[in-house]
């Protein structure tokens, strides 16, 4: 589904990505750990497109299109969903009004008909109510004065309206508290665990790949994944910290 | 006719206009409407399009506990200009609310000059402007409180969002008061649209012009959102959404 292949990536000057690897295939769940400013979210957003961070080197490709060739609005439309480590605010669009037309326009890039308004509204609640949202919290404006794991929940929500094939999640985990975490957990579940479907998270935490089991385990260190393995390695990264895997590495 | 003479660059309420517009026009220019709102009773006026002329003038006198509401959209003309003199009685109260759209190297500006002449009085002024290629967009807002005005509470709030380098947003608030139980708040903002928004909304699906076009009917709306009136609001924010997408 996703290939990724020797990347190398800069934010203006400076390189961050330095030969990046890595391959995620249908009904597969990925997990990449690795420390502080390694290059995990940079590796989200230079899929997402993220203007500014610019590919120098190498290839991805997602279903077999030339992801880093396509607009950020149409890869989505292709079935690319970022979460997002720290959720923008955007002042005076409620979350209802951003997402019915975020949905219309992806159905509309991928040739399929629009939602009417009862028909998404039905479909907002159903996922509001899997992620234990408040409805209306999806009529304040998108993540405007939400806390930090409010905004966590909203970007589950909101992957659930989206339905994508592959979801990058960046530190969904972080800044939910127990129960919110189990709700945002088997929320992930629900939605992405599907045959025809594939996950990338990125997490610090051991805590959230007891609930979303990853069948493999990378750790991205200096740009570069350095090490791979099943469950056991986010296991032994919480015991013996990174340094001493991606020095043995 | 227009008895008045033709202002020129060093009158103050006339410094960032364009002044050969508004020769062409000033002799034939209807002199500014006088309103009168009696006391106690709350009169609205909504103006979603600008005259031949470009500009129109209004004179209103708000007696005590009396209540004017100015809504207004600046479009589609070389130079507009709304132009307001408001002068407040006891307990009375102005609500301005003005949205500006300018393209190509339209002037348009809303110019008031509120006097708190009597105690109690509050006003609320709240401008929005969508500037885009070389266009000026401008508020000049003369708030007066006279020494017998006191607990005078007078509020602005202009911001401006430019489209391209070459737009100019001008914001001059001008205070002259005289009483000392005074609240007046004034805040003045020029941006651009914010890009990590812009980026977000593209990871749900959005093109460009979607997202851009939401974020501004959303900075826009401030302007509007004191219109009591839903069906009057909707339709000031639908004149002004097809100005948005007009702009590009
Ligand atoms: N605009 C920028 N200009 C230059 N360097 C940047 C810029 N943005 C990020 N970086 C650097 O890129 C590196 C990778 O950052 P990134 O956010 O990808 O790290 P991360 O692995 O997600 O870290 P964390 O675990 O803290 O979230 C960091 O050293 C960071 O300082
Ligand atoms: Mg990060």
């Amino acid at each position: 589904m996703l290939n990724i292949e020797n990347l190398h990536a800069s934010i203006g000057d400076t390189k961050i990505l330095k030969g990046l690897s890595l391959q995620i295939n249908a009904g597969e769940i990925h997990a990449i750990m690795g420390p502080n400013g390694a290059g995990k979210s940079t590796l989200g957003y230079v899929l997402g497109g993220r203007p500014g961070y610019e590919a120098t080197e190498g290839s991805a490709s997602f279903d077999g299109q030339d992801l880093l060739d396509m607009d950020p609005h149409a890869r989505a439309a292709a079935g690319l969903f970022l979460g997002f480590q720290y959720p923008v605010e955007i002042p005076g669009v409620s979350n209802v009004q951003f997402l019915r037309e975020a949905v219309n326009a992806q159905r509309t890039a991928r040739g399929e008909a629009t939602l009417s308004g009862g028909e998404f509204l039905k479909a907002a609640r159903e996922k509001a109510a899997l992620l234990k949202m408040d409805m209306d919290m999806m009529k304040r404006a998108v993540n405007v004065g939400f806390s930090g794991g409010e905004k966590k929940r909203n970007e589950m929500v909101q992957m659930g309206l989206i339905d994508p094939k592959l979801a990058i999640l960046d530190e969904t985990d972080s800044g939910l508290d127990i129960d919110a975490l189990r709700t945002v957990g088997a929320g992930i579940n629900t939605i992405m665990r599907k045959p025809d479907k594939a996950v990338l998270l990125i997490t610090h935490y051991q805590r959230l790949l007891e609930l979303v089991e990853p069948d493999f385990v990378h750790v991205l260190a200096n740009g570069r994944i350095v090490k791979t393995g099943g469950p056991e390695l986010a296991l032994q990264l919480e015991n013996e910290g990174y340094e001493a895997i991606a020095e043995a590495a | 006719m227009n008895a008045l003479t033709l202002p020129t660059r060093r009158d103050e309420s006339w410094r960032y206009s364009d002044l050969q517009s508004v020769e062409r026009v000033w002799a034939d220019l209807d002199p500014a409407q006088t309103l009168h709102v009696p006391a106690d009773s709350h009169e609205r006026l909504r103006v979603d399009a600008l005259p031949e002329s470009g500009i129109l003038r209004y004179d209103v006198t708000v007696e005590a506990n009396a209540r004017f509401d100015l809504h207004c959209l600046l479009m589609d003309r070389d130079y507009g200009r709304v132009e307001i003199a408001v002068k407040l009685g006891d307990g009375a109260h102005f609500e301005l609310g003005g949205a500006i759209l300018a393209k190509g190297s339209q002037v348009l500006e809303i110019v008031t000059d509120v006097e708190h002449v009597e105690p109690n009085g509050t006003s609320n002024q709240t401008v929005r402007s969508v500037l885009a290629d070389k266009s000026t967009g401008s508020f000049l807002g003369k708030i007066g409180v006279a020494r017998d005005a006191q607990r005078t509470d007078a509020a602005q709030s202009v911001k401006s969002m430019l489209l391209d380098r070459g737009a100019t947003a001008n914001a001059v608030p001008q205070l002259e008061i005289f009483a000392d139980d005074v609240k007046c708040a004034h805040g003045a903002t020029v941006g651009e649209l914010d890009r990590q928004a812009l980026f977000y909304m593209a990871t749900r699906g959005l093109p460009p012009e979607v997202a851009r076009g939401l974020m501004l009917q959303a900075f826009i709306a401030d302007a509007f959102i004191g219109i009591d009136d839903d069906a009057a609001r909707e339709a000031l924010e639908g004149k002004a959404r097809d100005g948005l997408e007009n702009l590009r």
